[in-house]
């Protein structure tokens, strides 16, 4: 296909980010299906490439556990030593079609969630939300973090696969649209979703002919997960988000990720480069005891929800979690999803929003807008301790570093012939 | 010391609880607090916040449990009250509701916000404000443009491109006009009326304006020119439009036409216009004292004088030249040293005004003064502070008294000098204080000076209404306390202060001549130009506080928070512009 204009090559992505149908179609070991994994001892990680020695002390901490977990060390100074030996491959999670949260830390034996994008026949890949406090992807790596892991590939997994394939696959659009009108805007909040998943899949899990014990503790583990349909709304936004990009032309955003040193971007007309700066510490509210001395810098994938168009761009979507924009209340939220649409192409009328009179959420950031007027996305996040292993410390949101999409769009002028 | 406080089945949003924690924390006595409900991983932060207490373990997920640390156990109950407090005032909901508010930060958006709106308002940094004029311009709007430092060639080009579409461009920097009862930029409120004005002159707007209020009558629309209308490059292309436009306006009876002398290629172009117009008209050149009236023009000598005339007129009454009244001039004992008169002004025409009538009947034959000196000569000084030789790297005069506070004292410390003069501008965009902010230093001046046996008289006049957002009677009371005399309008001050020191301005009125034939014809006007005549809407790119003095008298305006293209940086500005033009299909 050829493009007449930028603004028309955007207009075709922005299209396919429209069309685009994620089904969830089943939960399985990564190494399933990913090649990679295959090839010695190899961790993802979220955000654009980076080495060890540069990740902050949380995705560190996440890598020892994937360690312990896969059974490369027992303990985790051996673990710690493997890691600062080179001797193991780092993998950003998007380049082998998989997205990962805050450290994306993930091994070949995590289950992933499986999403197809029926319009356009990829895949794209997520781990499975472990609940809340002491947590791998908050860079905790203890027993219990590791116990729950095994969990996760023992039962969970299993259980969620053996369900699915009693049902026909999930439609995860249909999700979306009933859970935006129930209040979530799916980067910090997704009970509704979460709710309207276990709902779905609780009366195929109960059918099963498996263990009871195995069941129950399903069911209640899904229970007590509110933020557990995040990772699916990743995998499915991922999945969405590269079907459109494979049209290569034009400057609608295609992902934006964090690894905790740098943010990265990459637009359709570059298609696979990274263009990155580096990362800004979320403002928010924290929990007693903490501040913005003791945050993490940015990380994780989940921003590929903003890029896909909730999460932040859709923050009115979610009155109960306005508040985390500052001290403000509705109208900020308001304000924020209006300046959003300022840098998007389009609304998506699949997902009308009730409290913005069923307009749709905003989509297709163009890289050339945010240039332009310098409104930068805003993400909603989690806020991690800095140290490894303390978990969240509060939540808020967070910019993008204007330097990436500054780079984008002079890279993508010159590839044009634009000279100086 | 640790305390625990669980209200059983007590559920609250995390969030508020969050902002609840932050506020217990302020409270004094309070070392450190944290309100969660009792979740089990919420219990884990309290641990982790080195808040573990024996009763949290006994918390169920439906209970919200505080955990405390106080040394004084009596404040125990008092925190847990302000925490109820809080929480119902939460639940009450937020008194600021801002749903009204529109805010923009593109273009693209704010054309489809304010595509309603006929004028923009502009007040862009200059090196911007002939591009951002032309987008308007070119969306259809009529523009106000506050902005400066716009060249010359540019201002005649885009007054051009203006009057070609059948669209008024006010400025650049046009600081003050009224709107359909509205206030653009730095305006007073004035109430509506039949007498319609065009001005090249801010301040003079504004003294004129106020003078009509304070007589009973009004204004709904006064549109500024800018000050460089009138020259030679821009031939007047907006004074004359916007008087064939009041001409036409039916609400408007009385046209008045305010300017510096226009330049003598476009003088005779710019009187036959005001000639041919259907309505009476009073027009004043500033600095230029006039011979004679017209029948149908009438000319002004002040500014006082100019509003008057207007007034007069609108009551089917032609000048008598009483309208110069004599003032009362109050007993003040100089000695015999005391000869000089030092004016200080925040208003560029108010200043220049004093000195053109001072000038005059002192006959001082002074030269035009430069760099905010409008007049020195001998001992006699007139200074503009608003000018840009004084507001380097300080705030305009009319929001800070520092630099006129220093120059009173030296000139009260002068043993010649006899009287200064002051003005002080209410309105949006000055001080809601200028009086309180003077007054100390007027007392101190006046006292220093009398120490040493001098009498010296502070004149001041205040710009402004009882309809301004400052307090107009308590400016006065203010005033007269710091024992200055206070006149109407400036043109009266200037005049107390000539008779004060032995120089009484001399009244003589002007013969009305018969009416002379013009040979210009009225420029058509069209639609889209009458519509800012009844304007309630506006688009506000730039300063926030003109969108926000359009709101508070009654229009609406869309503020756009107007932000350079790419931050300013003009290879991201060049690349940006090559993405919106590129060709695909050729591209490389």
């Amino acid at each position: 296909m050829v493009y007449k204009s930028i603004d028309e090559a955007n207009q075709a992505v922005v299209s396919k980010i429209i069309a685009g149908s994620p089904f969830l179609l089943d939960v399985v070991p990564a190494i399933d299906v990913i090649d990679e994994f295959k090839h010695g001892k190899v961790l993802l990680h979220a955000g654009p490439p980076i080495t060890y020695d540069k990740m902050i002390d949380p995705v560190q901490g996440a890598c020892i556990g994937a360690a312990l977990f896969e059974g490369w060390a027992d303990n985790e100074a051996d673990a710690r030593k493997l890691m600062e030996s080179g001797e193991v491959t780092l993998i950003p999670c998007h380049h082998v079609d998989a997205v990962g949260p805050m450290g994306g830390i993930t091994s070949a034996h995590m289950p992933l969630v499986v999403v197809e994008n029926r319009t356009d026949g990829n895949r794209a890949y997520c781990t499975m939300n472990e609940g809340i406090g002491a947590v791998l992807r908050f860079g905790a790596n203890g027993p219990e973090v590791i116990d729950r892991l095994r969990w996760m590939r023992d039962v969970l997994g299993p259980v969620l696969s053996k369900a699915l394939q009693t049902r026909e696959p999930l439609n995860v659009n249909v999700l979306i649209a009933k859970a935006i009108a129930m209040g979530d805007e799916f980067h910090q909040r997704n009970i509704a979703a979460s709710l309207a998943f276990l709902k779905e899949m609780s009366p195929s899990i109960v059918a099963l002919d498996i263990d009871q014990k195995d069941k129950e503790d399903v069911i209640q583990f899904l229970a007590d997960t509110d933020q557990f349909f995040l990772n699916i709304m990743m995998a499915s936004a991922k999945s969405v988000m590269d079907g459109a990009r494979q049209i290569q032309e034009g400057t609608i955003v295609t992902a934006m990720c964090r690894n905790g040193y740098e943010f990265g971007i990459r637009i359709a007309g570059m298609g696979d480069e990274w263009f990155t700066g580096p990362v800004n510490t979320p403002h928010g509210l924290y929990f007693s005891g903490f501040s913005e001395d003791d945050a993490s810098p940015d990380m994780g994938d989940s921003a590929i929800t903003e890029t896909f168009g909730v999460g932040g761009f859709a923050m009115i979507a979610a009155p109960a979690v306005t508040r985390f924009v500052g001290t403000g209340g509705f109208f900020d939220a308001l304000h924020t999803s209006e300046d959003m649409t300022e840098i998007t192409t389009a609304s998506n009328p699949n997902f009308p929003i009730p409290t913005w009179d069923f307009r749709g959420i905003s989509i297709g950031i163009d890289a050339r807008k945010v240039v332009e007027t310098g409104i930068l996305p805003v993400i909603n996040t989690g806020i991690a301790n800095k140290k490894a292993g303390l978990g969240q410390i509060g939540a808020g949101t967070v910019n993008p570093p204007m330097e990436a999409f500054e780079k984008a769009v002079l890279a993508y002028a010159k590839k044009l012939g634009f000279e100086e | 010391m640790l305390h625990t406080v669980i209200e059983k089945n007590s559920y609250q949003d995390s969030i508020v609880l969050m902002l609840l924690t932050n506020y217990l924390e302020t409270l004094d006595g309070v070392n450190n607090v944290q309100v969660m409900m009792g979740t089990p991983a919420n219990k884990d932060i309290f641990k982790t916040g080195g808040l573990a207490t024996e009763e949290l373990e006994a918390a169920t997920p439906n209970d919200m449990v505080i955990v405390l640390d106080v040394d004084n156990e009596d404040l125990i109950d008092d925190v847990v009250k302000k925490a109820k407090v809080y929480l119902d005032e939460q639940s009450n909901g937020s008194d600021d509701d801002n749903s009204g508010e529109e805010r923009v930060k593109t273009w693209d958006k704010a054309l489809e916000v304010a595509k309603d709106a006929p004028v923009a308002l502009i007040s862009v940094p200059g090196v911007y404000a002939a591009s951002e004029v032309e987008k308007a311009l070119d969306a259809g709007k009529n523009v106000f443009c506050f902005s400066d430092n716009v060249t010359i060639e540019d201002e005649a080009r885009l007054k051009q491109m203006a009057h070609e579409k059948g669209l008024l461009l006010m400025g650049p920097d046009c600081g003050t006009g009224i709107a359909n009862g509205l206030p653009l930029a730095f305006a007073n409120r004035v109430r509506k009326g039949s007498i319609g004005i065009v001005g090249a002159s801010g301040t003079g707007i504004q003294e004129v304006t106020a003078i009509i209020h304070k007589m009973g009558e009004g204004v709904t629309n006064a549109i500024g020119t800018g000050g460089r209308d009138l020259k030679a490059q821009v031939q007047g292309i907006t004074f004359k439009d916007s008087i064939a436009l009041l001409d036409q306006d039916p609400d408007v009876k009385v046209i008045v036409a305010i300017s510096k002398p226009p330049a003598k290629e476009v003088r005779d172009d710019a009187v036959d216009l005001l000639r041919a117009a259907k309505k009476p008209v009073v027009a004043i050149f500033l600095g230029e004292k006039p011979e004679a009236h017209e029948k149908g023009l009438y000319r002004a000598y002040t500014l006082e004088e100019t509003a008057k005339i207007a007034v007069g007129l609108l009551h089917g009454q032609e000048p008598t030249g009483n309208e110069d009244v004599a003032v009362k001039v109050p007993t003040v004992t100089l000695q015999p040293q005391q000869k000089y008169i030092k004016g200080y002004y925040s208003g560029g025409t108010l200043a220049y005004e004093a000195a053109t009538l001072m000038n005059n009947t002192l006959g001082l034959h002074a030269e035009n003064g430069v760099d905010g000196s409008i007049l020195k000569k001998d001992g006699y000084e007139v200074l503009d502070l608003g000018d840009d030789v004084f507001t380097q790297g300080r705030p305009h005069p009319m929001i800070d008294a520092t630099k006129r506070k220093e120059m009173m004292v030296s000139a009260g410390q002068d043993p010649e000098t006899a009287a200064i003069l002051l003005d002080i501008v209410l309105g949006y965009g000055t001080t809601d204080d200028m009086a309180g902010d003077l007054k100390d230093t007027i007392i101190k001046v006046k006292a220093d000076a009398k120490a040493e046996g001098r009498e010296i008289a502070v004149i001041v006049t205040i710009v402004g209404t009882d309809m301004d957002p400052q307090d107009y009677s308590q400016q006065q009371k203010t005033l007269e306390e710091a024992g200055v005399i206070l006149c109407e309008n400036n043109a009266q001050a200037v005049k107390t202060a000539l008779a004060i020191v032995g120089h009484p301005v001399e009244e003589k009125p002007l013969p009305i001549l018969p009416e002379k034939p013009s040979n210009v014809q009225m420029p058509a006007v069209s639609d889209r130009l009458k519509e800012m005549l009844t304007a309630t809407r506006f688009l506000n790119v730039g300063l926030e506080s003109f969108a926000d003095a359009i709101n508070e008298s009654g229009g609406s305006a869309v503020q756009f928070d107007w932000k350079p293209i790419a931050g300013g940086n003009v290879e991201l500005q060049k690349a940006l512009l090559f993405l919106s033009k590129v060709d695909l299909k050729v591209g490389v």
